[in-house]
């Protein structure tokens, strides 16, 4: 029997094997994190950064105020971030509610940019599992083909491991092709034990993708919360040949907190993650800053936002 | 995607190295009346500097300059302004940080990032503490009018140049003394440029005197009559020497000495701190400190998985330029040093114990040693015993709590010690029969100056830091 169904077969088997996992010393990773975010990165490996960072993020705009307009906008800009300057390259994806799957795919279309749509009651998940599936469902087929899904933190947090694996893999089912992000809500699991349980459960359930927070809880995306995922990711595809991706979201908004996410991955996961296929940004201001770090790193000054496109 | 960071060197304009340095006496620098010696980059091995020696006749004058001072102008001073001269220098040490972390990498050989983010803010930290406790010397615990001793001879090491001389000169002068330093022969210019920083914040000319030279001016230091305090931080060799030479006056006499430090990590520890703990353990500046884990005990049950992790991480470790702020393990301080650790990595061979190194590349020119492990360590086996002072971690393992409670204290040494498991039961009752002067949990290698350090055993005796610190320079 594989790991992944030797852990899974019981909420009893689950439970003993979360919590046979080493424990993480919260003094220890933050200091870690830390000394990380001291690397100095500079002229060639900063251009090469920053380009790697764009592509790797998932342009993203979930609000109540969303409409066709404001996602096309969103979608020419993923597509050609910089329209002054061919060479630079288009980010990850868009992502986006599931009600604007279908304005964000006709503008798109043979673009190569992913579309991404969270699903199953975003952001609080706090709907039965048949909503859940339904929405996933809908998304796929409106042309989705990856869904940022948000795992049950109350089970989670009431010890009901069980419930939160079977809800991930149902929802892996209903994805079919489409690519799952599993979003662990970590700024509400509050400790790096529990990120590191979270971590491993939504692996072990079918996740292709582990991501940090859905930007709507503070804190969203932390160095020290990343970390402790990078070595959940990279541990795991020791113990079982997959390998996973991280994405995290929210809050990070200038380069220079991209440039030390990419340092983290690059020392801690190694640099096989070094890949938009298995690292991503959620983020929406972050790119123009990417980009005026990129202008300026080519040309020697700044230019000022006002020569950013606003979408 | 391979990202090789380029190269992000800190720009040494920043510090103003002359050409040749005197000593400095009486608030001036004079010319030595020994043959001067020169101070290299152990990262190049480029001359940095002329350095004068003191013979027998310049520490006489130095330590005469002291006892002037402290007979007209410090001893006499209350303490309240006492602390407003030591306030000053701790200000413009924070300010002047950038030039002496420069300055010590240089001189040294260690990465800038430590030099900048460890050494610097604890150098003016131990001054800012100290400052506060010049005007509260009634309260320190020691009666209710302590008095400092008189002159202060003070020898330091080469591994924290800037770091030893504060934990010296700080707590002597908030307790009245004075002082006469001598910083080691291979890293004299960063108290050369403290001596500087004395004259910048108006402290009075002969408070702190600051004289070069090798063992033997140490020695002229430590034996000159009119020194009433011996402060050494340094091997257990030349400990030994100083406590014979001392023995018979009444001379009081701290020592700071060597240490063979046992990092014990338990299978239920959190693995991948711990990881980063045996590394920083080891690693951090080269491995030359006297407090260093330089013995891992693993529990057998977690060993395989932990070297594992632990080569792993070793791998990550960027070795060379020690002025590049991504660099994290610098050169090894003096080719006598270099000499030293080749010999013992070589002795470690011999005696069976398997050796690895982590994969990188060393710079041709200077004195460098990659980050090495060896295991199947015995506590028979040298490598296990003696201190190597570099980059050469030893790894035992242990079955039980006893076993490696046993095995991390049967050492001569006992300065320091670390305790790595989830189970905070277990921290206590293991660090409660360590016999070692500081015990870390779940960390290694953290300093305050308000926790004193100091070892157990042939690591020495007094304590350094905090409120014990003054002790060592009061009378009461």
């Amino acid at each position: 029997m594989t790991l992944t169904a030797e852990v899974a077969r019981s909420q009893g088997a689950l439970r003993t094997f979360l919590h046979g996992l080493p424990g993480v010393d919260q003094v220890g990773a933050e200091q870690r994190a830390a000394m990380l975010g001291t690397r100095s990165i500079k002229t060639t490996a900063k251009a090469q950064a920053l380009d790697l960072a764009i592509r790797m993020v998932d342009l993203t705009t979930l609000e109540g105020s969303d409409t066709p307009g404001k996602v096309r906008a969103l979608c020419a800009k993923a597509v050609r971030p910089d329209p002054a300057d061919a060479t630079c390259p288009s980010a990850a994806a868009i992502c986006v509610y599931p009600a604007m799957i279908q304005v964000a795919a006709e503008a798109l279309r043979g673009t190569g940019v992913h579309l991404a749509s969270v699903a199953t009651a975003f952001p609080s998940g706090q709907a039965p599992l048949s909503v859940k599936l339904a929405d996933t469902r809908a998304a796929v087929a409106d042309g989705a083909d990856e869904i940022d899904m948000v795992i049950s933190r109350g089970a989670f947090l009431a010890g009901r491991y069980a419930e939160v694996h079977d809800e991930i893999a149902a929802v892996k089912e209903a994805c079919g092709d489409a690519h799952l992000k599993v979003i662990l809500e970590t700024g509400e699991l509050a400790t790096l034990d529990n990120v590191r349980r979270a971590s491993w459960l939504a692996m072990l359930a079918g996740a292709d993708f582990i991501k940090t927070s859905t930007g709507k809880v503070q804190p969203a995306a932390t160095l020290p919360v990343t970390l402790v995922m990078l070595e959940a990711v990279r541990d795991f595809r020791a113990e079982t040949g997959r390998i996973i991706g991280v994405k995290p979201a929210g809050g990070i908004r200038t380069a220079k907190d991209a440039i030390k996410y990419l340092v983290l991955v690059n020392e801690t996961a190694g640099p096989d993650w070094l890949d938009p296929d298995l690292f991503r940004f959620g983020a929406s201001t972050l790119l123009n800053d990417l980009l005026m770090q990129r202008t300026k790193l080519a040309t020697g000054r700044y230019s000022g936002p006002d020569y950013f496109t606003l979408d | 995607m391979d990202f090789s960071y380029a190269p992000a060197p800190e720009s040494r304009s920043i510090v103003d190295i002359r050409s040749s340095y005197g000593l400095f006496i009486g608030g001036k620098f004079v010319d030595g009346r020994g043959e001067p010696f020169k101070s290299i980059n152990p990262a190049s091995e480029e001359i940095l500097a002329d350095i004068a020696c003191a013979d027998a006749a310049d520490v006489d004058a130095a330590v005469r300059a002291a006892r002037h001072a402290y007979d007209t102008v410090w001893g006499p001073m209350p303490g309240r302004e006492r602390a407003k001269y030591l306030f000053r220098i701790a200000r413009i040490i924070q300010e002047r940080s950038r030039e002496l972390a420069v300055l010590e990498s240089l001189d040294n050989g260690k990465p800038i990032r430590e030099s900048r983010d460890v050494d610097l803010p604890l150098v003016a930290a131990h001054f800012f503490y100290y400052a506060g406790w010049a005007d509260k010397l009634p309260y320190a615990g020691f009666g209710p009018a302590p008095r400092p001793l008189g002159v202060a001879g003070q020898v330091i090491p080469w591994n924290f140049p800037l770091m030893m001389l504060a934990w010296k000169i700080a707590p002597a002068l908030a307790a009245g003394n004075t002082v006469v330093l001598k910083p080691a022969e291979t890293t004299p210019l960063t108290a050369l440029l403290f001596a500087e920083i004395c004259r910048q914040a108006d402290l009075p000319p002969g408070v702190v005197n600051i004289i070069t030279g090798a063992g033997e001016t140490g020695r002229l230091l430590v034996e000159h009559p009119g020194v009433d305090k011996v402060a050494f931080t340094g091997s257990t060799e030349v400990g030994r020497a100083i406590a014979k030479a001392v023995s018979g006056t009444d001379k009081r006499l701290t020592l700071e000495l060597g240490g063979k430090a046992a990092n014990i990590v338990f299978d239920d520890a959190a693995l991948d701190q711990a990881v980063e703990g045996v590394v920083n353990g080891i690693f951090f500046n080269q491995g030359h400190v006297c407090c260093a884990g330089s013995r891992l005990l693993l529990q057998e049950s977690v060993a395989e998985e932990f070297l594992a992790a632990l080569k792993r991480r070793m791998a990550h470790l960027r070795v060379g330029d020690p002025l590049d702020k991504n660099t994290d393990v610098g050169a090894i301080n003096s080719a006598a040093q270099l000499a030293r650790i080749r010999e013992l990595s070589r002795v470690g061979e011999d005696e069976g114990a398997e050796r690895w190194s982590a994969p990188c590349e060393l710079p041709e020119r200077g004195f460098w040693f990659a980050p090495t492990i060896f295991t199947g360590v015995t506590q028979a086996h040298r490598i296990a015993r003696e201190e190597i002072f570099g980059p050469v971690l030893s790894v035992l393992t242990f079955r039980t709590p006893d076993e490696a409670v046993e095995k991390a204290n049967n050492t001569p040494y006992g300065l320091s010690a670390g305790v790595w498991t989830e189970k905070g039961s277990r921290i206590l009752s293991i660090a409660d029969r360590l016999r070692a002067g500081v015990v870390w949990a779940n960390t290694f290698n953290k300093f305050d100056p308000a926790s004193p350090f100091g070892g157990y055993k042939e690591s020495g005796y007094g304590r350094e830091g905090g409120r014990h610190g003054l002790e060592a320079y009061l009378e009461h």
